[in-house]
């Protein structure tokens, strides 16, 4: 006898995450930006109503966006479509299910709506993505049900700087964790404020049950391939694309350095003439970090 | 999770390329690699000259439309199908096998490999995404499938071996050189449909 249809099952949350895998998703504002990425080949794009970067100029408290612009993003483009909800703030979810979104990002780009607890993910049937600034926290989202860890970087920045020490943090510790001996793990689990079983998991693997994709401060063809080289299996761009002077050729060539993060001849062929990306901001500069959001 | 038929003890000496511009290529990796075969990951013209035959992974099949062209690949597999090169597509590689594609984008190419007519993302958006048992023919005990945003076969052509379909709907089919799926068999621990498809390269090698 065979098992009949299970829709919303972790497999099939996270079978969407692996089929993103060496792939680029792009944050988009409007329908026509939405084109505009499916066209240079993103493998999704997330919709909302301003990119990072102008959030960040704006302040104020950002949310979820208005439905009737998911939707006009949703049809379109034939890719899959996310949209981001505020940390804690399952209501938002809800309603964004309900407009048959394919992922949910619960992103501390948006205002935290709690300040204790994530939302439950197992309780929905849309897989959800959430953000990571090291192992620890990465391993509480997905023992809440993410089906996708990002690394958080600083949204809105045009500085890949914190990406790479997110990545880092969490890839190096994963490491780690694979000469790490039972006594240690237990340890390990304590001082991650993880749940034991997954770490010993990752000791066993050495990598995340989910798949690990970089986000927060890309902007160039070669920030892709150094978050690609680093472990990254996929990327998030948000800003950097539609924020610099010329998104087309920059969005396509950001999708090939994602692809051909390895041949530093096709980067090279690639970074050329793509006219000035963001400018971006040092660390130093900004007075409210994102990556601090999520707990 | 059971094996199937098919001697799996000893490598094969069959080197089965995976297109890996974007998507689940790993998996199809590992999978290849457990039973034995030799899968380079296969990004430009140059990676596919030594490889007997090839898988195209899932994934956004616009996304390895456009790479395809970029990287020169879309010409280089081109000719190597024509000679005659096996094939084994999973999801977005199943729409790129298909003789047509509805509701594909305009530019969106594909190699013309098997008589069938696929409608991508036809089962819905993820939120109707599932998994199911299906039945497999000659297997013994159903296999556990993956359909992911899946294509639709709405029709197929009278030179195609229907292998597995669900509710009366093919979901993996063949012809001669070229095994399509609708769904994601390198997302179970499962080999035994990357079995039968390196056993038929065996019989023609």
């Amino acid at each position: 006898m065979t098992k009949g249809r299970s829709t919303g099952t972790f497999p099939v949350k996270r079978g969407l995450a692996e089929m993103m895998k060496g792939g680029v998703i792009m944050d988009v504002v409007t329908a026509e930006q939405a084109k505009i990425a499916e066209d240079a080949g993103a493998v999704a794009v997330m919709a909302l109503e301003r990119v990072p970067a102008d959030i960040r100029r704006d302040g104020g408290v950002a949310r979820m966006s208005d439905p009737e612009m998911i939707e006009g993003i949703k049809a379109a483009v034939s890719i899959p479509v996310m949209a981001k909800v505020r940390i804690g703030h399952f209501v938002e979810a809800q309603i964004i299910q309900a407009l048959g979104v394919d992922f949910i990002d619960e992103s501390e780009v948006l205002t935290p709506a709690d300040e204790a607890h994530h939302i439950d993910k197992f309780a929905f049937d849309v897989p959800f993505v959430c953000g990571a600034t090291n192992l620890g926290e990465a391993l509480r989202r997905i023992s809440e049900g993410a089906a996708m860890i990002r690394s958080k970087g600083e949204a809105g920045t045009g500085n890949v700087v914190e990406a790479v020490r997110h990545l880092r943090s969490i890839i190096g510790d994963m490491k780690r964790l694979t000469m790490a001996d039972e006594p240690e793990l237990f340890d390990w689990a304590k001082k991650l404020q993880a749940p034991l079983p997954l770490v010993q998991e990752i000791a066993e693997t050495g990598k995340l049950p989910v798949p690990l994709f970089c986000a927060g401060g890309l902007a160039t063809p070669a920030d892709a391939a150094l978050a690609m080289q680093l472990g990254a299996e996929s990327v998030f761009v948000g800003s950097g694309i539609f924020k610099s002077d010329d998104p087309s050729p920059r969005a396509k060539a950001i999708v090939e350095a994602t692809t051909h993060f390895n041949d530093a001849d096709i980067l090279a062929k690639v970074s050329r003439g793509l006219g000035a990306p963001m400018t971006g901001i040092a660390m130093d500069e900004i007075n409210q970090r994102y990556a601090e959001r999520g707990w | 999770m059971p094996n199937g038929a098919g001697d799996t003890s000893t490598t094969t000496g069959l080197r089965v390329g995976v297109l890996a511009l974007q998507g689940a290529f790993e998996a199809h990796q590992e999978r290849l690699i457990e039973i034995g075969v030799d899968a380079p990951l296969i990004r430009t013209p140059l990676d596919l000259e030594t490889v007997d035959a090839v898988v195209l992974p899932g994934g956004e099949s616009t996304t390895m439309s456009r790479l395809l062209t970029t990287s020169g690949l879309f010409d280089a597999l081109e000719d190597r199908f024509a000679e005659g090169m096996p094939v084994f597509g999973t999801c977005a590689g199943m729409i790129l096998c298909a003789a047509d594609v509805l509701d594909g984008r305009s530019d969106q190419r594909g190699f013309d490999l098997i008589d069938l007519t696929v409608r991508r993302n036809g089962y819905g958006r993820q939120l109707e995404s599932f998994e199911s048992d299906i039945n497999v023919a000659g297997l013994d005990e159903p296999f556990h499938a993956v359909f992911i945003r899946a294509p639709f076969v709405e029709r197929i052509g009278d030179d195609v071996e229907i292998l597995a379909s669900l509710d009366g709907v093919a979901v993996l089919v063949r012809n001669q050189r070229c095994t399509v799926a609708a769904f994601h068999p390198e997302l179970t621990n499962d080999v035994r449909l990357h079995e039968i498809f390196v056993s038929s390269l065996k019989t023609s090698h």
